[in-house]
């Protein structure tokens, strides 16, 4: 699966375009990492829990944004991007479209 | 009493480790600036002055969320009363998008060169502690192009 945030996947060209495909997560992390990054924020420095927290919903969101590309029998994705919203305090919303077109 | 005993040393603690970790984290990211140096970033569709044909795309990412520490969130606190720019949120802000950036190019270190690079940045935790910052997300994406004449594992210097 090639997946860009461009036009056009360089160096291919596009043959078929499928609409949008899109994947969200909502993800919030336990207590605990609730309390260290309140702590963590008297001292200030990067808050490695929600960065964790934020990564591993990112990555989520982009599988299953693939799986419903791959499933309109799409083989790339182009013209992605990411938004991010915070739902509640702790918990945040990652949200990725893009273009599933197939390349060759 | 208690509370202003309280207060004080969460005010010093803030100061003190929140100066620390803010000139580590300069030099940190300086010293990594200085190593990337040679994969530029570009906020383009196309690759700049360079015709070569392109072998690999691919979608990389980077992020970071970083906190203020407690003593500069009084300051911008006090700042926001008497109006003017908030010197504190400016490097907080500085720091997280240069700190994804750098994240970013880690992620791809072969690559030769990144392409319409955007950087987002999102507060997470508004609801923790009224209408401050407290800490910010920044994403940065783009597309890393690989070109064909030059394989994955040696890249131009």
């Amino acid at each position: 699966m090639f997946v860009s945030n461009i036009e056009d996947i360089p160096g291919k060209t596009i043959t078929t375009c499928y609409g949008i495909v899109s994947g969200s997560t909502v993800r919030a992390k336990h207590v605990g990492r609730d309390i260290f990054a309140g702590i963590k924020n008297i001292f200030g420095g990067e808050l490695k829990g929600y960065t964790e927290l934020l990564g591993e919903s990112r990555d989520e969101a982009l599988v299953r944004m693939k799986a419903q590309a791959q499933q309109l029998g799409a083989n790339a994705i182009v013209n992605v991007r990411f938004s991010t919203s915070s739902v509640a305090a702790g918990a945040a919303e990652i949200y990725v479209y893009g273009t599933a077109v197939t390349v060759e | 009493m208690d509370s202003l005993t309280i207060f004080l040393i969460l005010l010093v603690l803030g100061f003190v480790f929140g100066k620390l970790a803010e000139g580590r984290h300069y030099r940190s990211i300086q010293a990594r600036e200085e190593m990337l140096v040679r994969l530029p970033a570009t906020s383009c569709k196309k690759p700049i002055g360079n015709s070569s044909p392109i072998g690999h795309a691919e979608l990389v990412h980077g992020h970071v969320v970083i906190s203020v520490d407690y003593f500069k969130q009084l300051l911008a606190g006090l700042r926001n009363f008497f109006g003017g720019t908030i010197q504190s949120y400016e490097t907080l802000l500085d720091r997280a998008r240069r700190e994804a950036v750098l994240r970013l190019k880690e992620s791809c270190p072969t690559a030769n060169e990144i392409l319409n690079l955007r950087i987002e940045t999102s507060s997470i935790s508004k609801g923790n502690s009224g209408d401050r910052i407290g800490s910010v997300e920044v994403l940065a994406y783009g597309t890393a192009i690989y070109y064909q004449q030059a394989s994955p594992q040696h890249s131009r210097p």
